[in-house]
């Protein structure tokens, strides 16, 4: 009598698991699909898709009652060049350049301080550049609103001292606005400076000193442009975030300083001219491209 | 090479520069002090004595190493005439003038650091002018130097290349040139050589003593390695925890040491304990553990009855059979060990229960075993020269 080898249901689903890996090791082009897919499709369809639906968008009709009309036009375009709409798009990369070039000159020495502080004092000075983080950004925009307005902690202190007669007005201002940028952003300048500071050799300071640098030719011959690709990135991670910004310029501003994200949010739910908001955010789009070319462009130029 | 120091200028010597010549004829213990510690001593903040009243005189044009092991000082006392560190008593005088607190920068000094510490994103020639360009100086004056300098440590046409595009060789050349470019008073080296491979070391060790001469710049140089301080230096200061215990030319710190620590840091010592016997004008009799009476001539001779360690160097000691004829040796004892390495033969010999003694034994016809090996197990009857034993009583 032959006796049939039976073979276990898990052995049997062991078997195929291997069959599976061995098929995956195998082929280069499947593993590569298997590990890039999910998130290739995620932003297949959540990203990619939506983009060239508001590119379509962007050369369309408004229809009667904010409905979109399928006619070819570049419209929306042109009719961004129109002053009233080309000042929003200048006031947005002034406020967001305003805002990088005071978080850098905040972060930096400030990054440098903790890159140069005892190993074991770093970490606990990096978890307190994080810890705003910690709140939700709404809330402490909330609170800088209630620290600015007219009858507002510092309004109230300054009155009290008598270094003033009446209420500055400091809410719904650009003063406001890049406060609250230059608030909500610095980590970002920070944390990447920080990195490049931390593998900075600083026997070239040593060298420079001996070589007769003082500490002004130090910094700006050596230490800076070492580490200008965290200056760099830094920048960049500040500066798209601001330019784009909506909640500051929104509550901070008040509606009198507008940036191009809530001329972009005003067109696709006030004024329901979803063309021209989808033209307009492919034109922010494109300012974001340009500078984070340029940005780069000049870390090439300085061949770091 | 005092002489030759001054003679051979390519622009970069302080005679041609300054002025100051008929120094070709001094020697170098005659010619003015460049540099001066007096009783330097640097504590650190966790309460660690790096350098511990360290008093040197240093002569122009000098080629002077500090020697020790590491975490002996001498790259902290090195980094205190530099200027990255302050003393915290003590003081550090260039040219007769007390350094005080004065800045790295406004030192005439130039370091050449262990890592080479070269600026990554300039090209050689940057590298190398950035110490003229920090004086200001002109142009075109800075492009003749720069190039003098390239031409001095032979890296012409590597002006445009980058750091990391040169070998550890041309790097320590381009750190060399970034240094001596400036024309400091006082060239500081901290071991220049010690991430170079042994052969391109020792090329670089004749290249820089050779440079040395070339430009006359008193060198200031920090080692741990006892052959390269030896092969390049006109005097070395041999440090151990923080203190300097001996100075002198390479041939008294090797043949004269005043401590068990140097004549053991500096090439290899034999070590035998004794008591002393007889003293006498300019030697005592020392009768070593195990019995035998040897006289070691001494200078300045301990009293009777001290315990003394008599230092004799491996090569200095001459051994030959124990019936040869001519075997009237100081000490006996049986070959234990026999180590051929072509140009040598070790011998390790016991001469007592607890003591050994290495030999080193020139394989040459000359000598007194006549050019055989002796196996292991022979007795032997070692000797030396009075003057080849060192007593010690530290």
């Amino acid at each position: 009598m032959v006796v049939a080898e039976r073979v276990r249901p898990d052995q049997q689903i062991l078997k195929w698991r291997e069959r599976i890996v061995e098929v995956i090791r195998q082929r280069e082009g499947l593993r590569a699909l298997l590990l890039a897919g999910p998130g290739g499709l995620w932003l297949l369809l959540f990203f990619l898709l939506p983009i060239a639906i508001v590119f379509a968008y962007s050369f369309a009709h408004r229809g009667p009652y904010g409905t979109v009309a399928w006619a070819f036009t570049i419209e929306n375009y042109t009719r961004f060049f129109d002053w009233l709409y080309i000042r929003v798009f200048l006031v947005s990369v002034w406020l967001a350049l305003l805002s990088t070039i005071i978080c850098l000159v905040i972060g930096y020495p400030f990054a440098y301080v903790i890159a140069r502080a005892p190993r074991r004092w770093r970490n606990a000075l990096l978890v307190l550049v994080l810890i705003p983080f910690w709140t939700n950004f709404l809330v402490r925009t909330y609170a800088i609103m209630l620290l600015l307005r007219a009858d507002g902690l510092i309004n109230n202190a300054l009155l009290w001292l008598g270094v003033i007669e009446r209420p500055l007005p400091m809410l719904f201002t650009p003063f406001a606005v890049v406060l609250g940028l230059v608030y909500g952003y610095l980590p970002f300048m920070i944390l990447p400076i920080y990195a490049s500071i931390e593998k900075f050799d600083f026997t070239l300071v040593e060298a420079a000193q001996d070589l007769g640098a003082n500490t002004w030719h130090v910094f700006w011959r050596v230490l800076l442009p070492l580490t200008l690709p965290g200056v760099l990135a830094g920048s960049i991670l500040v500066f798209i975030p601001s330019v784009g910004a909506f909640v500051t310029p929104d509550l901070l501003g008040g509606g009198k300083v507008v940036m191009i994200a809530n001329l972009i949010n005003q067109q696709f739910l006030t004024v329901r001219h979803w063309p021209f908001g989808s033209a307009v955010s492919f034109v922010l789009m494109a300012i974001v491209l340009a500078a984070t070319m340029l940005y780069f462009r000049l870390g090439e130029g300085r061949r770091v | 090479m005092s002489t030759s120091g001054i003679e051979l200028t390519v622009g970069l010597t302080r005679s041609a520069t300054q002025g100051e010549t008929g120094m070709g004829g001094m020697r170098p213990l005659e010619r003015p002090i460049d540099v001066e510690l007096v009783e330097l001593t640097k504590v650190f903040d966790n309460g660690v004595v790096a350098v511990d009243r360290v008093s040197l005189q240093i002569h122009q044009g000098e080629f002077f190493s500090l020697l020790g092991p590491s975490g002996c000082g001498k790259t902290t006392t090195l980094r205190m005439i530099a200027g990255f560190e302050h003393p915290t008593s003590g003081e550090v005088l260039i040219e007769g003038r007390p350094m005080g607190n004065t800045p790295p920068f406004r030192r005439n000094v130039n370091t050449v650091f262990q890592n080479y510490a070269l600026f990554p994103h300039m090209t050689v020639y940057d590298n190398v002018a950035f110490g003229l360009r920090m004086k200001r100086i002109p142009r075109d004056e800075i492009a003749r130097r720069v190039r003098e300098a390239l031409q001095l440590v032979r890296l012409q046409g590597f002006e445009e290349r980058y750091p990391r595009q040169l070998s550890g060789g041309q790097q320590q050349r381009v750190a060399l040139a970034r240094a001596l470019v400036n024309r400091p008073r006082v060239l500081l080296l901290d071991e220049p050589l010690g991430a170079l491979d042994l052969k391109l070391r020792k090329e670089m060790q004749l290249e820089l003593k050779h440079l040395q001469m070339t430009v006359g710049i008193t060198f200031i140089y920090v080692t741990h390695d006892q052959e390269e301080a030896l092969t390049m230096s006109d005097r070395i200061a041999v440090m151990n925890a923080g203190r300097v215990l001996q100075v002198g030319t390479p041939v008294e710190i090797y043949e004269r040491p005043s401590s068990r620590f140097v004549a053991d840091f500096i090439g290899e010592s034999n070590f035998l304990r004794g008591r002393v016997t007889e003293v006498g004008p300019g030697e005592v009799t020392v009768a070593l553990d195990g019995g035998f009476p040897i006289s070691v001539r001494c200078d300045q001779p301990p009293a009777r009855g001290t315990e003394v360690t008599v230092a004799v160097r491996p090569e200095k000691i001459r051994i030959a059979p124990a019936e040869a004829p001519e075997a009237n040796g100081l000490v006996r004892g049986r070959v234990e060990e026999v180590i051929y390495i072509g140009t040598d033969t070790f011998y390790v010999v016991r001469i007592t229960d607890e003591t050994v003694v290495r030999v080193r034994s020139q394989n040459d016809r000359n000598r007194l075993d006549g050019g055989q090996l002796l196996p292991v197990g022979t007795p032997v009857s070692l000797d030396w020269a009075p003057d080849a034993a060192r007593v010690l009583t530290e």
